[in-house]
């Protein structure tokens, strides 16, 4: 197992290189003048040349590539190129915000995706397995931002019961701590405050929760129905066990391979891809962050930022699989 | 491992106990619980920076503005000149200086006092470039409203001085006709040299100035918390303790935030949801007068553009009206000249091309283009208050053009990509507008369609519209400031620029502003930079 987890981390390096490169790469295609942008709408053409050589845009791209890596390399992520300010300092609590939003999502993905699908395959083609199959079905084909939208016609302004956007209340000013807001108003001791950092973080939540529930619900079930097939799930029944423990047990475990890949794969999509959620709730996280970003023709934060969202999505996926690991000791890819 | 589930089970239990006990031991003064009389007001974007002369987006000003004052500012309702921190000033007879007497005992909000020497400061460190402060950024306004920094042979100013504690003297050397307008604009307002001083790279996160508001906090894409200036020099104002800028970028996100009360005042509306607002009860639409325009450019640059005759024609096949009532709801006015009628010299004489297939033809086949002519058409993806859907309104042009035998591909891009595009020139027809700053024709007609605005890059005349007919009139009108003769030049450029036609003048939007029904006090500013601190419920 140690030798399977050292060697998967080596295996990172290339990857990450790789990324950096892309990452690079890809920044330096975008249409339109990084120089114009900082110098803004109303600028001469004389300090636009003069910003890009003060940001060394007029290098050729391997010296550019050359210094950025060196920076990387000791840890320096750059610095904003319109606010001027280090992104690895800056992007902190965007990070946070999205991560507390994604892992909310995630939790009620996890939770009735696993419940609904178990459900279904347990029932299967009964009412509960139909109808609960064409909710993910449907969960599946929403577009999220059609979906946050509706949540705020129905719960905020119809209902009146949670707030339509943000994270808090903007009258409501909090020293962060941590910058995961729920957790940050546990450790004020502040319940009311508490209680509206929950309440603003349910719709967005749900809204980003639906697609990825909807795929996990899908794949547990037909994961379970094939495990449930096996023969030492006839002898566990045979044995006289519960079924309750047939089910949650002895099928769960061994169908919780491909589930656990899409939680994985989902995860790390989300961290990154939540920019519509983030949207439509007003949510600061890191997806506006970038999006803002490839907006202003920020190159240094978006090359880093990219890499910082990517380097997150391969890790997650090393932990899957580290995980998978774990939970089947058969599984030790590449040994030979 | 069989276990498994209970203890992962007891774990979570343990760390949902550990923050509990964390919890009553409760860190103390974190949170500030103030929700008494505040005003939230809901926008599309964040503030790009809190320093007014280091940038040029209408979100950030609105936040300067309630954070500083400037010498003059505009009135409630429009962009007449009225006494801000200067309470009177005079002008000499060759218009070449301009003195200015300072209010007294005003001090900014880090308790220093405000006075001539903090005038002069400021627009040193905005003019210099060697100045040790002119630091933090661009100063973009400041070299495009007065000629460009000190020591360049086209600078304005030639010289601030004190000439006592509250009497400041501007020595020019050339008459500005928009000199006031431009110093009443909100990027040349004054900020507290102390403060700058301190860190002029973090005055930009850390704003002082003398306005009604004092900054508080800044959560970056979020919100931004300003409280009340007790010892502002307007008494009574401001009117709320708080005002709170507060970024919801989706517009109709937004519209649902301030429906469902989450919000008090709100712009950057969808005009087809204004019908919504005033059915609605609870809420009020102001609807803010449109100093703006938006157009169709031809490039001049390119063929067969260069033919005025083709530029007629196509002149004849738009359809304004259609225009307004199908993208605007009806909130916008058909636009004649480059600039809005309530503005300064406006010439209502000139002959419109009213919406004419036949003569738009006619036009064509005189130009030799009987059997018709291909063009690329260039659209905004994004809206603009002046544009709110650039893409449809291409759409829709090209259906008419089709009737005269024009093929117009439509080319879209996103917001800074087009704007790249179309100011290098690379279009042959872009639908494109222009937010007027400071309700001065100069700041319309020299802006868009003087000749040295025609740049290769950068260009804000993107028809490349060459005339030196007009540039004399443009630059004869900047450097006088006897209203009545500006007024006549301005007339005779407009009647050449409509028969130049290097733009077809599509409209003058009106901005909707969508606010709770309760509010009082809130003027929709031509400008769109809005006196908040008059708003009361």
């Amino acid at each position: 197992m140690l030798a399977y987890t050292v060697r998967r981390l080596f295996m990172l390096i290339p990857v990450l290189v790789g990324m950096s490169i892309i990452t690079f790469g890809i920044v330096h295609m975008i249409p339109g003048d990084p120089a114009q942008t900082i110098a803004g709408e109303k600028a001469t053409p004389q300090r636009v040349e003069e910003i890009r050589k003060e940001l060394g845009l007029d290098e050729p791209l391997y010296i550019q590539y050359g210094s950025y890596a060196k920076g990387l390399l000791q840890g320096d992520l750059g610095k904003s190129m319109t606010t001027k300010r280090p992104i690895g300092e800056e992007i902190g609590p965007f990070l946070a915000a999205t991560a507390e939003l994604v892992f909310a999502a995630m939790f009620i993905a996890v939770f009735f995706g696993v419940n609904l699908g178990i459900l279904s395959s347990w029932r299967q083609n009964s009412w509960f397995d139909y109808s609960a199959m064409m909710i993910a079905l449907i969960g599946v084909s929403i577009p999220v931002f059609w979906l946050g939208l509706m949540e705020q016609w129905l719960f905020a302004q119809t209902l009146d019961w949670l707030p339509s956007n943000g994270r808090l209340d903007p009258r409501i000013q909090m020293e962060p701590i941590t910058y995961f807001y729920v957790i940050d108003t546990i450790l004020y001791g502040d319940t009311e405050v508490l209680w509206d950092a929950v309440k603003h973080l349910i719709l967005p939540a749900v809204a980003l929760a639906t697609v990825p529930m909807a795929i996990i619900a899908r794949i547990t079930r037909s994961s379970m129905l094939e495990v449930m097939r096996s023969d030492y799930i006839r002898t566990a029944r045979a044995k006289g066990l519960s079924e309750f423990w047939v089910v949650y047990k002895h099928t769960l475990k061994n169908a919780s391979i491909p589930v656990l890949t899409v939680i994985g794969l989902q995860l790390g999509t989300l961290l990154g891809g939540a920019v519509l959620t983030e949207t439509i709730f007003s949510w600061p996280g890191v997806g506006r962050y970038l999006y803002t970003a490839i907006g202003e023709r920020d190159y240094t934060v978006v090359q880093s930022g990219i890499l910082i969202v990517a380097t997150i999505f391969v890790i997650i996926n090393l932990i899957v699989d580290l995980i998978y690991a774990w939970i089947d000791p058969r599984i030790q890819y590449g040994k030979k | 491992m069989k276990k498994r589930p209970i203890w992962t089970g007891m774990i979570a239990l343990v760390f949902l106990l550990s923050i509990f006990l964390v919890a009553c031991g409760g860190k103390e003064g974190g949170i500030k619980k103030d929700t008494g009389n505040s005003l939230i007001y809901g926008r599309g974007a964040d503030s790009k920076k809190l320093d007014p002369i280091q940038v040029t987006d209408g979100e950030s000003l609105q936040v300067t503005q309630m954070i500083y004052d400037t010498l003059v500012q505009y009135k409630d309702e429009n962009t007449e000149v009225q006494p801000g921190l200067a309470e009177k000033w005079e002008n000499s007879a060759d218009g070449k200086v301009w003195t200015f007497h300072l209010r007294k005992n005003v001090k900014f909000h880090d308790g220093t006092p405000f006075n001539a020497d903090a005038v002069v400061f400021n627009f040193e460190r905005w003019m210099d470039k060697n100045h040790p402060q002119h630091k933090g950024g661009e100063f973009t306004y400041y070299p495009d409203m007065f000629g460009g920094y000190k020591g360049d042979s086209t600078h304005v100013i030639n010289k601030v001085s004190k000439v006592d504690d509250h009497t400041v003297k501007f020595e020019l050397n050339r008459p500005l006709g928009p000199f006031l307008a431009n110093i009443a604009m909100p990027p040349f307002a004054i900020g507290s040299p102390e403060a700058i001083k301190k860190d002029p790279e973090k005055f930009n996160e850390n704003p002082v100035g003398t306005g009604p508001y004092k900054f508080v906090e800044w959560k970056k894409n979020d919100t931004i918390t300003l409280e009340k200036n007790p010892d502002y020099w307007v008494k009574g104002l401001p009117k709320t303790d708080k005002l709170i800028f507060k970024s919801i970028p989706d517009n109709t996100a937004r519209f649902n935030a301030l429906k469902s009360g989450d919000i008090d005042l709100m712009n950057g509306m969808n005009p087809t949801d204004a019908p919504q607002v005033e059915k609605d009860s609870k809420l009020q639409l102001f609807k803010q007068q449109g100093m703006n325009v938006a157009y169709l450019s031809f490039n001049m640059k390119k063929k067969p553009f260069d033919n005025p005759k083709v530029r007629q024609a196509i002149s004849y096949a738009v359809n304004k009206e259609g225009i307004i009532k199908n993208f605007y709801a009806g909130l916008a006015e058909p636009a004649i000249n480059p600039y809005p009628s309530f503005m300064m010299g406006y010439n209502k004489d000139v002959k419109e091309y009213e919406f004419n297939l036949d003569k738009a033809k006619q036009l064509l086949k005189e130009a030799g283009f009987e059997k018709g002519l291909k063009l690329k058409l260039h659209a905004p993806q994004d809206p603009r208050p002046y544009l709110p859907n650039g893409k449809k309104v291409a759409e829709f042009l090209k259906e008419d053009f089709k009737k005269i035998g024009i093929d117009a591909e439509i080319v879209t891009a996103e917001w800074k990509t087009y704007q790249d595009q179309v100011k290098s020139g690379q279009h042959e027809l872009a639908l494109y507008g222009w937010n007027g700053d400071n309700g001065d024709p100069d700041n319309f007609l020299y802006v868009l369609l003087d000749k040295n605005n025609a740049r290769e890059k950068d260009a804000s005349n993107i028809s490349y519209y060459m005339s030196e007919e007009v540039h004399k009139l443009l630059v004869e009108a900047q450097s006088t400031v006897d209203q009545k003769k500006r007024e006549e030049l301005y007339k005779k450029a407009q009647e050449i620029i409509k028969k130049d036609a290097p733009w077809v003048p599509l409209v003058h939007a009106t901005v909707p502003v969508a606010g709770k029904k309760e509010l009082k006090g809130f003027f929709p500013h031509p400008t769109s930079g809005y006196k908040l601190y008059k708003v009361s419920r």
